[in-house]
């Protein structure tokens, strides 16, 4: 009788791709949660839309580079990223921006590059950023909290303003950003921007409603939300706990000094962590295994750099925000960091590589 | 540094090592049960090689009857590891048969049909270790058979036998692997064997101190162990905390001393010796009660099985035997793997006939429930994320996800700067990887082409050594040779210038050719008033033999009469060059043929001498009658048809010789015809073949020279365009040179020809030939 023959080892821990995919996916949902109950329907009907999106164009190059499909389709890499874009866009930009972001997410930033595992760029950040430099009008139309927009934003008005940029009763989406005042109402950190710009010092920016009681109305929750889901993903052991670590530090710091040096034109450090995107790109973007360094050593430099580089765009950038530029531009240099980072090998010499 | 080690092991402190994983442990599916005792099996299958070496040699024949213990093979070498019948039979078989490999290969085995009887061959009980030396102990050690039953089966004579400072010897009781109870249950039931082996180890190497490393999961074991070493002070048990692989050598040795194995090393450079305790017990039953290693404990394991459990097995028992003791029920599953060895590293065996060995502690047959990867045929392997989790519970510290990229581009010299040969193919990277990756496989095949790679590098630097020995050694054949033929030469000349019968016969030889030169270069000078003096060696001419003068001036004589003859009757005789040239094509290689037979015969001189003088007159009438081309041609037909016979037989010499009369007299008048060309060229010739070039490819490349003489009479005839008379002559003259003339005269003819065909064509291309 022949027997079953197989290479040791013979045993395994029964993870998988796609469950580690979806780990992720569930650990997003306290901080999306926070941001439906604080800037309405917008976010979710993103995500939908650019899950749809994603779904198709996954379908189309993989039936077209000849990949098994049940395989790959389903193995929530694509749809993961299409969350991510989902999340990050403006609530009320129109419906294209998400389809166009999440296809050149996937078409171009993973597929063409070689589909999972083998892309360089963070997809879902490389498409935002796109969307960010070829459509800026679009998306800068950051929609207030909920509480401070006159209209009632509730879902068919969202949809509507999406699709057709007005809402049922006809409100374009200025109408909808513009306070009681009359003024604009913009995100904090871009308010801070032009305040500091202005000369104003940050205590009498922080006066602007948009702020709120704490940091930023409606956006700390959401990044806390955000820090939930990446504790628990690192108590999941599904990401390394030196990339979030270091990079919150870091931006800890480079803030901390800043604000020490000139409290009147540097924000918080408190408010760097808990505005924009900090949390999502800590436990969430930064932590893409495939587009980051992968030694701890690495990891930490990557973090600590990333910290560094979001500081630096949000100060003295021509953008509010920066962690998507920063995550991008520390993508580009994971590979040289893992080159250097290498650990010693048992047995061998330090620096006898 | 051993004494704080020390300390702290006594503190129950232990370093940790990178990595690591916790699978499964199933220990439970056999720990708590007796090591069970098998009825004997009908068959044994005994391979001859059981460890990492050479297999001994042979010391029983088909159809012998051994005894239990009796020794099949011997070890002539250290690294030759020797087997014994585990049982009383007869042998009925030594033949190829699957061993316990992971590739299934086939090996030489010995088939043992069980006589039950289990007879023991005669055996020296040891009263008293003391009693014994060293030297005795590790030659009872080498005879007995035994080599480390932890898996890797290097003989264990050589590593008692090492001498330099040993400053620990660790026992490995750890045995990490998932679901394996044997030495468990081995330290549980035979503390006491097992640490008199330990005792006859600390007789042997002599450490400062012993280390028994036992994994926490087993507290019946460590207590055993503990209470039979109670009162020995040098023994400490080390109890450490259970992680998959810390039962490897180089973990082990981390975890008890912090210190590394530097790579490429082996731990005895650090003062270190590790047995595994079944080896101890082996050695112990081996030096104490004289039983080789014959048997050994397995465990047989999995939940196909409906009894799993330790067993004590005889080397040689088929693994169906095993398996049927212990009650296997999913087995018809055809895709029912079985392992030998653990979970991690044990290897799948391709047939139920694989036989337990030294080193096999383990059968492990899984159901589909407890191990799914087991049982999939087809790889899940996805795309890897770079998630490193495989590079968090490496053992090693390698990047197997980089290495994986490697391996699967086959760059191997990267492979090399990551440090593949460190890894210990422990399998924790594939256990964990969520990609589904079979990393172990890759390194596996990476491993095994980098090996061979090597093998070929170190192949091809050899060949290259050979090579090179050998260019050398062709470099100063050829100096020798030429070496050689320089003195020979000289030797020659020396021969030729003392007046020894066989130096004048040579000089004779030389003398007639440069007479015929002299009479060409006359009879040209006549015939064409054309101030054409070749270069002829005149040097030569004044070696010539003094008595011979005479005779070769009455041949010049001769041979000027002829060509006066020959040339008026030329003159009016249009020849037809073409058609000639085109017959006689193929008479040059002919008439050498039947020239280079000629020397054989020597008593037909004077017969040959009077045909080759009426083969003159008859060439004078001819030459004189024949005007017409077309009557040439059928001549020259009827010529070769007797040249060809003349070749054939020997004793038609006569005619040979009158037919090369006849074809020189025709060659002479095409020559005539074509002088001026014919002319030209025979002075370039000339100037050539002076020069020393021989085989001058302008005009005779088609004609080799048998003899030195030969040339040197070619040197001569290449200018004589007219007749070689004078040197058939010259050869009538002197009956010892008769042989060489007629080949100067055969190569004559050929060089005649050649120069003929050469000087039609020239007609075509004039001066391009010159």
């Amino acid at each position: 009788m022949a027997f079953w023959i197989a290479s040791s080892p013979h045993n395994h821990n029964h993870t998988k791709t796609p469950n580690l995919m979806r780990l992720v996916i569930y650990a997003t949902l306290p901080g999306v949660l926070a941001q439906w109950y604080f800037f309405g329907w917008g976010n979710l009907i993103h995500i939908g839309l650019a899950m749809a999106t994603a779904l198709v164009c996954e379908f189309t190059v993989l039936s077209l580079r000849k990949k098994p499909i049940s395989h790959e389709l389903f193995d929530g890499s694509a749809l993961l990223t299409a969350l991510l874009i989902g999340i990050c866009l403006p609530a009320l930009a129109p419906w294209w921006i998400s389809v166009i972001g999440t296809m050149f997410a996937i078409v171009i930033v993973k597929q063409l590059y070689g589909g999972l595992g083998h892309n360089p760029f963070n997809p879902a950040m490389a498409g935002y950023v796109m969307l960010l430099v070829s459509f800026p009008l679009q998306m800068t139309l950051w929609q207030p909290p909920l509480t401070l927009v006159a209209v009632d934003l509730n879902f068919s008005n969202t949809l509507t303003t999406i699709l057709t940029g007005f809402t049922v009763e006809g409100y374009s989406v200025e109408q909808i950003r513009t306070s009681i005042d009359g003024i604009t109402m913009a995100t904090p950190l871009d308010t801070l921007k032009t305040n500091t710009g202005l000369g104003l010092t940050v205590f009498e920016s922080i006066e602007n409603p948009v702020f709120g009681n704490n940091f930023a109305l409606g956006w700390e929750w959401i990044n806390a939300g955000f820090l939930l889901g990446g504790i628990f993903l690192i108590f999941k052991k599904a990401i390394a706990w030196q990339t979030p670590v270091s990079f919150l530090l870091s931006l800890f710091i480079c803030s901390f000094i800043s604000y020490s040096l000139s409290p009147d034109s540097s924000a918080s450090t408190m408010f760097h962590w808990f505005s924009g995107a900090t949390m999502l790109g800590a436990f969430f973007i930064l932590t893409d295994p495939v587009t980051g360094a992968t030694s701890n050593k690495g990891r930490i430099i990557v973090g600590l750099l990333a910290g560094l580089l979001v500081y630096l765009i949000r100060t003295a950038g021509g953008y509010p925000d920066g962690v998507a530029f920063a995550i991008l531009l520390c993508n580009m240099s994971a590979p040289l960091i893992d080159q250097y980072t290498r650990p010693r090998t048992y047995g061998h010499l330090k620096g006898d590589k | 540094m051993v004494e704080s080690i020390i300390e702290r092991i006594t503190r129950g402190h232990f370093w940790d090592f990178h990595g690591g994983i916790h699978p499964p442990e199933q220990k439970f599916l056999t720990a708590s049960k007796p090591i069970k005792q098998l009825t004997l099996p009908k068959q044994l299958i005994i391979p001859l090689q059981q460890h990492i070496g050479r297999e001994g040699d042979l010391l029983v024949s088909i159809g012998d009857h051994v005894l239990k213990g009796q020794a099949l093979t011997l070890g002539t070498n250290p690294m030759m590891v020797p087997i014994h019948a585990p049982t009383s039979g007869t042998i009925s078989a030594i033949k190829l048969s699957v061993i316990a490999h992971p590739s299934g290969l086939s090996q030489l085995c010995i088939f043992l049909d069980v006589d039950g009887e289990d007879t023991w061959r005669k055996r020296d009980i040891c009263p008293d270790l003391g009693l014994l030396s060293n030297s005795e102990i590790i030659e009872k050690i080498s005879d007995a058979g035994i080599a480390g039953m932890g898996g890797a089966g290097f003989p264990t004579h050589i590593k008692v036998s090492s001498k330099p400072d040993i400053n620990f010897l660790i026992i490995n009781g750890a045995e990490c692997e998932p679901y394996i109870t044997a030495d468990d249950l081995l330290m549980m039931e035979h503390s006491d064997a097992v640490v008199d082996g330990i005792k006859i180890l600390d007789k042997l190497l002599k450490p400062a101190f012993i280390l028994v490393a036992i994994e926490d999961n087993k507290p019946k074991a460590i207590k055993a162990i503990q209470q039979a070493t109670a009162n020995i002070e040098k023994i400490k048990v080390c109890v450490v905390p259970t992680k998959y692989p810390a039962g490897g050598e180089k973990q082990l040795i981390q975890i008890l001393t912090g210190q590394e194995v530097a790579s490429g090393r082996l731990p005895i450079h650090s003062g270190i010796v590790m047995q595994n305790v079944a080896t101890c017990f082996a050695i112990n039953e081996a030096v104490r009660h004289d039983t080789p290693l014959i048997r050994r404990v397995v465990t047989v394991t999995g939940q196909a099985l409906d009894k799993p459990q330790n067993v004590w097995a005889l080397l040689g028992t088929p693994i169906n035997f095993l398996l049927e003791q212990c009650h296997v029920h999913a087995i018809e599953n055809q895709k029912q793997p079985v392992i030998m060895g653990g979970p991690m590293m044990g290897f799948s065996v391709s047939s139920e006939l694989v036989p337990i060995v030294k080193t096999s502690n383990c059968i492990l047959v899984p159901s589909k429930v407890e191990m799914p990867s087991a049982f999939e045929k087809e790889s899940k392997e996805v795309e890897c994320i770079r998630c490193g989790q495989c590079s968090d519970v490496c053992p090693s510290q390698l990047l197997p996800q980089e290495l994986q990229w490697s391996a699967k581009a086959k760059d191997y010299s990267q492979l090399e700067k990551l440090n593949l040969r460190d890894c210990i193919d422990c399998g924790a990277c594939a256990y964990v990887c969520p990609s589904q990756i079979p990393l172990v496989h890759y390194y596996r095949i990476a491993k095994a082409e980098i090996r061979e790679q090597q093998q070929l590098d170190l192949k091809a630097e050899k060949a290259k050594v050979r090579f090179e020995a050998r260019k050398l050694r062709l470099e100063k054949e050829k100096i020798a040779r030429q070496e050689k033929h320089k003195k020979a030469a000289a030797a020659r000349k020396a021969a030729m210038n003392k007046a020894t019968p066989e130096a004048t016969g040579a000089k004779s030889a030389v003398a007639a050719a440069l007479a015929r030169v002299k009479a060409k270069k006359a009879s040209q000078g006549l015939a064409q008033n054309r101030d054409n003096t070749p270069t002829s060696p005149a040097d030569l001419s004044t070696d010539i033999a003094d008595d011979q003068k005479s005779q070769v001036s009455a041949a010049i004589a001769r041979a000027k009469a002829k060509k006066k003859l020959k040339a008026e009757a030329a003159n009016k005789a249009p020849s037809s060059s073409e058609s000639v040239s085109e017959t006689l094509k193929s008479k040059p290689e002919k008439e050498q043929e039947a020239a280079t037979q000629q020397p054989s015969v020597g008593d037909k001189k004077a017969k040959i001498a009077a045909a080759i003088a009426k083969a003159k007159a008859k060439k004078l009438a001819k030459s004189t009658e024949i005007t017409e081309s077309d009557k040439a041609t059928v001549n020259c037909i009827s010529e070769k048809a007797v040249v060809e016979k003349a070749v054939n037989t020997d004793d038609k010499k006569a005619r040979v010789a009158a037919a090369i009369a006849k074809a020189k007299a025709k060659n002479k008048a095409l020559a005539k015809a074509n002088a001026k060309a014919v002319d030209e060229q025979s002075i370039e010739t000339n100037e050539s073949s002076a020069d020393g070039n021989s085989n001058s490819t302008k005009t005779d490349g088609n004609s080799s020279q048998p003899s030195q003489v030969a040339q040197e009479n070619t040197v001569a005839n290449k200018t004589d365009n007219i007749s070689s008379n004078p040197s058939l002559a010259g050869s009538k003259s002197n009956a010892a040179m008769d042989k060489k003339s007629k080949i100067a005269a055969a190569i004559a003819k050929a060089k005649a020809k050649k120069k003929l065909k050469e000087a039609s064509s020239i007609e075509k291309t004039d001066q391009d030939s010159v």
